[in-house]
């Protein structure tokens, strides 16, 4: 649920992470406001468990800046993995505007990934949004510097054909933990729901 | 659903929450919506708080606890309040969509703010039916 103020010339927007338990969503928050942190007042807010699990959710602020004239003001957000936790899940997800699946690419996830993503169908279904349908979605794939400790991890062939044969998402191969593509995940997510916005007002 | 404030309304919702409820001495007023966007936020100036943090943390909270009153069969909380030691956060909602934060010392009458803060939201609520959906 954007808001748009007419008067500022600003437009927020509501960006959630999703993906498995462990996949790496808080992880990318924290590597984004490490990037951010000196230039915003606001710190990250992080509901979690003591074992850094995530209950409610990550909370971010983050600006990109002007895009076509208007200042656009985002809130990124995490949900938690956990199966367990749909009740919260649900609730993050209540007015998001973008989304990024954050998949995890270890062999042994696999079908966490799926089960993931099919419980996002179900949660934005639930707020009258249809996943595919034009839903402004970004797949990052996490965790691929783990190819190099010699953790079996899945093709990119795989992942596209698991998750994203019928979206035809932008993809990212990310490691979230050295940062690499996480910038560039978020920036296409926030540019492709602005651009979304767009066609809903003309 | 996104929906679109024009000047007018914007001018409309602060003068109501500037007259109806800072100017009872209150510290800070924030009017977001259910997913944590600001709408309005207004502060006396001497305090700094990170309105963001607060917006998507009281979203949160105020769904948390409709959550929780949905399984024990309850239809709904209007309202929400938390009293601290100096400082105390009221929440209300506004219409379906929106929640009225406000935030205030001991110097406030909570009946007298409640009473304020219920006459701000038909005001506001008024406002909002003009607004644009798309
Ligand atoms: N090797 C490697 N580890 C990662 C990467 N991203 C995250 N991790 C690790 O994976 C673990 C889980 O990361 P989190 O960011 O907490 O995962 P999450 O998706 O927020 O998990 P939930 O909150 O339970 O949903 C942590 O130990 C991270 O350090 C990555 O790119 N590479
Ligand atoms: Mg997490």
């Amino acid at each position: 649920m954007a808001v748009i103020n007419i008067r500022k010339k600003e437009v927020q927007v509501k960006i959630v992470y999703v993906g498995p338990g462990r996949g790496g969503k808080t992880t990318n928050l924290e590597y984004l406001f490490g990037a951010v942190r000196h230039r915003i007042q606001s710190d990250m807010v992080s509901i979690k468990t003591h074992g850094d699990r995530t209950l409610f959710f990550d909370f971010l602020p983050f600006d990109l800046g002007q895009i076509q004239g208007y200042m656009v003001k985002t809130q990124l957000y995490t949900v938690p993995g956990q199966v367990k936790y749909n009740a919260t899940r649900k609730l993050v997800l209540k007015g998001v505007d973008g989304v990024v699946f954050v998949a995890d690419s270890m062999e042994v996830m696999r079908d966490k990934n799926i089960a993931s993503l099919e419980n996002l169908k179900e949660n934005l279904a639930f707020y009258d949004l249809d996943l595919y349908n034009k839903f402004p979605i970004v797949m990052q794939y996490n965790k691929r510097d783990l190819a190099e400790q010699g953790v079996p991890i899945l093709t990119i062939e795989t992942l596209e054909q698991d998750l994203n044969s019928k979206l035809k998402a932008p993809y990212f191969e990310a490691s979230a933990l050295s940062g690499h593509n996480v910038i560039a995940t978020v920036k296409k997510a926030i540019t492709m729901t602005v651009v979304s916005l767009q066609d809903h007002f003309t | 659903m996104s929906y679109i404030l024009d000047q007018e309304q914007l001018d409309g919702i602060e003068e109501v929450l500037q007259k109806d409820l800072m100017d009872l001495g209150l510290k800070c007023v924030i009017l977001i919506d259910m997913a944590g966007n600001i709408i309005a936020n207004l502060d006396n100036g001497q305090v700094g708080h990170d309105v963001y943090s607060l917006a998507a943390l009281a979203a949160g909270n105020f769904g948390a606890v409709c959550a929780m009153a949905a399984i024990i069969g309850e239809d709904d909380f209007a309202l929400l309040f938390h009293k601290g030691k100096n400082e105390n956060i009221h929440f209300s909602k506004v219409l379906d969509d929106f929640l009225l934060v406000t935030i205030f010392g001991n110097d406030v009458s909570l009946g007298y703010l409640r009473l304020k803060v219920d006459e701000s939201i038909s005001k506001i609520s008024k406002i909002f039916e003009t607004t644009k959906k798309v």
